[in-house]
């Protein structure tokens, strides 16, 4: 990262437009609202690290010993509602993706922008539904509300918790819409298809997923909320409901949204596996309709959530079979990332060091997503630690590394500051470490068979438990390290060069940070996308 | 693959299935071992040899190779889809009951387990099973759904409120295995926890001898079937007003409105707890519900004996189910 000369950098930016708190709250600027989104799901983040902490505190000892069962199980829900609904989901595009989209494609601001700043509103309005529940005493469903538990025998604060999902979403839809429209619409001359940025495309690919999923999870919560209140037989199979068909609804959704997750970051990682190899993406078309095959197979798997819960062997069998073809437009993804670090001049800066992790770590989440899709090995490690390390390693180990990806290498971008290079590389190596302490040895405990959301287990699962919460010690650290030399950068960083990495893409075009309308002048695009070539460094130069 | 079976890391194999769900295991480990090794020796081995060695250096630009592309396309497809057939082959192993299946019941509530043995013993939390004996369990729920899990038998299966469902095993190796719920059922979900205590068939008769035996679920059955007063309507003869009961272990049954339906626990149970759902044809709908007014356990005592049941209809005259002394002999 090269620091800025002293006539590079921009005095007036969207940052100095306003520093009151009204000029935060009505904006309809995309960088500020990602930048509000930024700070909003850092808070969802640490409240739900919390409560992680407690679950692996917990889980130290084989008695339930710290907290009450009760208690145990409000501690994984609201893990689990916080961290998918109000973290995962909107972490990548409702932040990097509000910032970055209308840049790299080369626009002043989203389709509607009135609309982006609405989202936010929503998002905070449903959270706070989600909070209300939280401080008025919990929600001890799981975050998969799985009836007839959450209808008829839960004491907890269903309704609440479930509204605050239900309004959130309008939030995630909202943002879907407002993305589709702004690629279609709003692309800079010359800027076709093609020559998109795969962090567009793969924004694209998830944003159908939230405007064509998110209403049927909106629909079975209503449907929740009427049998719990108005005792409606919709799934409660004494009057005739069937209790299977919610999983069927819940799983509907809840599949796709693994990839309204995991698709944004596959974006980010494409972008900086070409930046810092400095060369266009190996199979660049291939990688595109990837990311649109994972977004539409990805609506037809849902059933491998159920392959024991007495669905028929002939649904769990297409559903198997289908999970394994979603899988190889993933296995084609990681190919392709691999292929172009070769031949390529490849840099380990601190995002480099979180997108080679990412692709380790994506590759077992993958892979044992492969098994778990297999119905002779899932009949075993179903509702086991073996699942709940498998979508760790997807989410933590694939998300949230993106994620963290993703922000070191546009922090100069939005803060348009450096941030320090030994902290932010020790704290790659620490979630690195952390995390395959915390979650690998789970793959070994739901092999012999630890049910997960257990308060209390057998003495033989201790080593690998205290393994674990010993892990998540060190992940706990490696995540707040960036939390805080970021915050520092905020505020007292260095400024930063307009393109320290060298980098090419619309948004390295304009300052860093951009001024409000993004572009000077919206540019034309002549060249192709990842046109990463000395000779074209030497027109710049 | 025996070396792991020895390492305190691995579960017990103690059910005929467990080895082939073992075996598509470690084969999926291996796969999962081998190309996350294979990536990461890669992605490294890439970040070092090609490092950035000058600042303003670049990549060699490359042309996309479909045929590659193709090739890292359809060996991950070929391999899964071996694995999605191998697995759908061990599936059906794992859940088809052989034949000779001894029948037990289990019913989950929050938060134990109840079982019946076919001799009429009740247990809780504890199942004492032969070994050597394929066994299925007939499951339900009182409340919320729970989950039957063994993870020495490899075997798991959802246990839903209103419905049946089944599993089945052959023990192989005497001990004392978990018997977990391993879908979360509410505030004790991680105490609705059992063992499974495999015995040699000799010691589990003398343990069945040292035990009250209960009543067998036939017997139960017959009891209730007086009991709840269903002889009254149900009396087997001509001038009935309920239909004849028989043939309902998998017959099929002609409705008043022409569909034939096959007599399975579903529909028995349907006919006990909402008799108007599906009227027998000849018959009025004058059958009221039992809803509430039998236990879980006794309806799968009921339908055990209603499957046993072989009214005649030209035994008219004769009140008293024909198969009853029969079974209750052979059962005694």
């Amino acid at each position: 990262m090269s620091e800025a000369t002293s006539t590079g950098y921009p005095e007036e930016n969207y940052l100095t437009q306003g520093s009151t708190l009204k000029s935060w709250l009505l904006t309809t600027d995309h960088k500020r609202i990602g930048v509000l989104y930024l700070l909003t799901i850092s808070v969802f983040f640490l409240l739900g690290g919390l409560f992680a902490a407690g679950i692996r505190l917990e889980l130290a000892t084989p008695q339930g010993d710290l907290v009450q069962p009760e208690t145990y199980n409000r501690m994984f829900t609201m893990h689990g509602i916080l961290m998918i609904f109000f973290f995962l989901i909107p972490s990548i595009p409702a932040t990097l993706g509000n910032f970055l989209i209308p840049l790299q494609i080369g626009a002043k601001d989203v389709a509607f922008p009135r609309l982006n700043l609405a989202s936010w509103y929503i998002f905070v309005i449903g959270g706070c539904f989600t909070l209300w529940a939280l401080v008025s005493g919990g929600v001890d469903t799981g975050w998969t509300f799985y009836t007839p538990f959450s209808t008829l025998f839960s004491n907890s604060h269903v309704l609440p918790a479930a509204l605050g999902v239900f309004i959130t979403g309008f939030s995630s839809i909202l943002t879907g819409l407002n993305f589709i429209v702004t690629i279609h619409r709003m692309r800079a001359p010359g800027l076709t298809w093609f020559k998109l940025p795969l962090f567009i495309w793969s924004h694209y690919a998830t944003s159908l997923i939230q405007v064509l999923g998110t209403p049927v999870v909106a629909i079975t919560i209503v449907l929740v909320a009427f049998e719990r209140v108005f005792h409606l037989g919709i799934f409660d199979p004494s009057v005739g409901g069937d209790p299977v068909l919610f999983q069927h609804l819940f799983w509907f959704y809840s599949h796709p949204a693994v990839y309204i997750m995991i698709l944004p970051g596959m974006g980010v990682i494409s972008e900086v596996v070409a930046t810092f190899s400095r060369k266009r993406i190996f199979g660049y078309k291939f990688m595109a309709f990837a990311v649109l095959a994972i977004a539409v197979l990805g609506f037809f798997v849902w059933g491998h959530h159920m392959f024991v819960s007495t669905q028929s062997v002939y649904a769990g069998t297409v559903f198997s079979v289908l999970t394994m073809l979603v899988a190889i437009p993933s296995a084609v993804k990681v190919f392709n990332w691999t292929a172009t670090m070769y031949n390529g001049a490849v840099s380990w800066d601190t995002p480099m060091l979180y997108a080679i992790g990412f692709i380790g770590l994506f590759t077992i989440g993958g892979l044992t997503g492969v098994m778990l899709g297999t119905m002779g090995i899932d009949i075993h490690v179903h509702d086991t630690y073996f699942v709940v390390a498998h979508f760790h390693y997807v989410m933590v180990g694939g998300a949230i590394m993106a994620f963290l990806a993703g922000i070191h290498y546009w922090w100069p971008k939005i803060a348009g500051k450096t941030y320090p290079v030994f902290w932010s590389k020790l704290a790659a190596l620490i979630v690195f470490i952390g995390f395959n302490l915390t979650f690998f040895p789970q793959f070994l405990l739901g092999y012999m068979g630890m049910p997960r959301r257990y308060h209390a287990y057998p003495e033989e699962f201790q080593v690998l438990n205290v393994l674990s919460s010993a892990g998540a010690t060190v992940l706990g650290v490696g995540y707040l390290l960036p939390v805080i030399y970021l915050t520092y950068s905020f505020f007292f960083g260095a400024r930063c060069a307009q393109n320290p990495w060298g980098a090419v893409g619309l948004e390295w075009e304009t300052t860093s940070p951009p001024p409000t309308l993004n572009f000077d002048e919206i540019p034309t695009v002549t060249g192709e996308v990842y046109d990463y070539s000395p000779k074209k460094e030497a027109q710049v130069v | 693959m025996e070396l792991f079976k020895h390492l305190p890391l691995f579960p017990e194999s103690a059910s005929t299935v467990a080895g082939k769900v073992d075996a598509i295991y470690f084969f999926g480990i291996f796969l999962s071992a081998f190309f996350s090794l294979l990536i990461a020796v890669l992605v490294v081995a890439f970040a070092v040899k090609f490092r950035r060695r000058h600042p303003d250096a670049y990549g060699v630009p490359e042309k996309t190779s479909t045929p590659l592309e193709l090739t890292w396309s359809i060996i991950p497809l070929l391999i899964s889809l071996f694995l999605f057939g191998w697995g759908v082959k061990v599936f059906i192993e794992v859940n088809q009951a052989p034949s000779n299946a001894i029948e037990y019941t289990a019913v989950g509530k929050q938060w134990m387990w109840k079982f019946k043995h076919p001799e009429g013993n009740r247990e809780i939390n504890d199942l004492h099973v032969p070994m050597g004996t394929p066994i299925r369990m007939k499951m339900t729920s009182e409340d919320v759904i729970h989950s039957f899990f063994i993870p020495a038998f490899r075997i798991k299966r959802d246990v839903l409120p209103g419905r049946y469902s089944e599993v089945w095993f052959e023990a192989t190796k005497p001990g004392v295995y978990h018997l977990f719920c391993a879908e979360f059922c509410g505030a004790e979900h991680s105490r609705m926890i059992g063992s499974v205590h495999v015995m040699e068939p000799a010691a589990y008769e003398a343990w069945l001898q040292g035990k009250e035996p209960g009543q067998t679920a036939v017997a139960s059955g017959e009891e209730l079937f007086k009991s709840l007063a269903c002889i009254t309507c149900h009396r087997g003869d001509a001038g009935s007003r309920g239909p004849i009961l028989a043939n309902l272990d998998g017959g099929e049954v002609e409705l008043a409105n022409g569909q034939v339906v096959k007599s399975d626990d579903a529909y028995l149970r349907e006919s006990i707890l909402n008799p108007r759902a599906k009227i027998v044809k000849g018959y009025e709908p004058l059958m009221p519900s039992y809803q509430g007014q039998v236990t879980e356990e006794q309806i799968l005592s009921l339908i055990r004996y209603l499957k046993e049941i072989n009214q005649k209809v030209a035994d008219a005259g004769d009140a008293t189910p024909a198969a009853e002394t029969q079974t209750a002999a052979n059962e005694g």
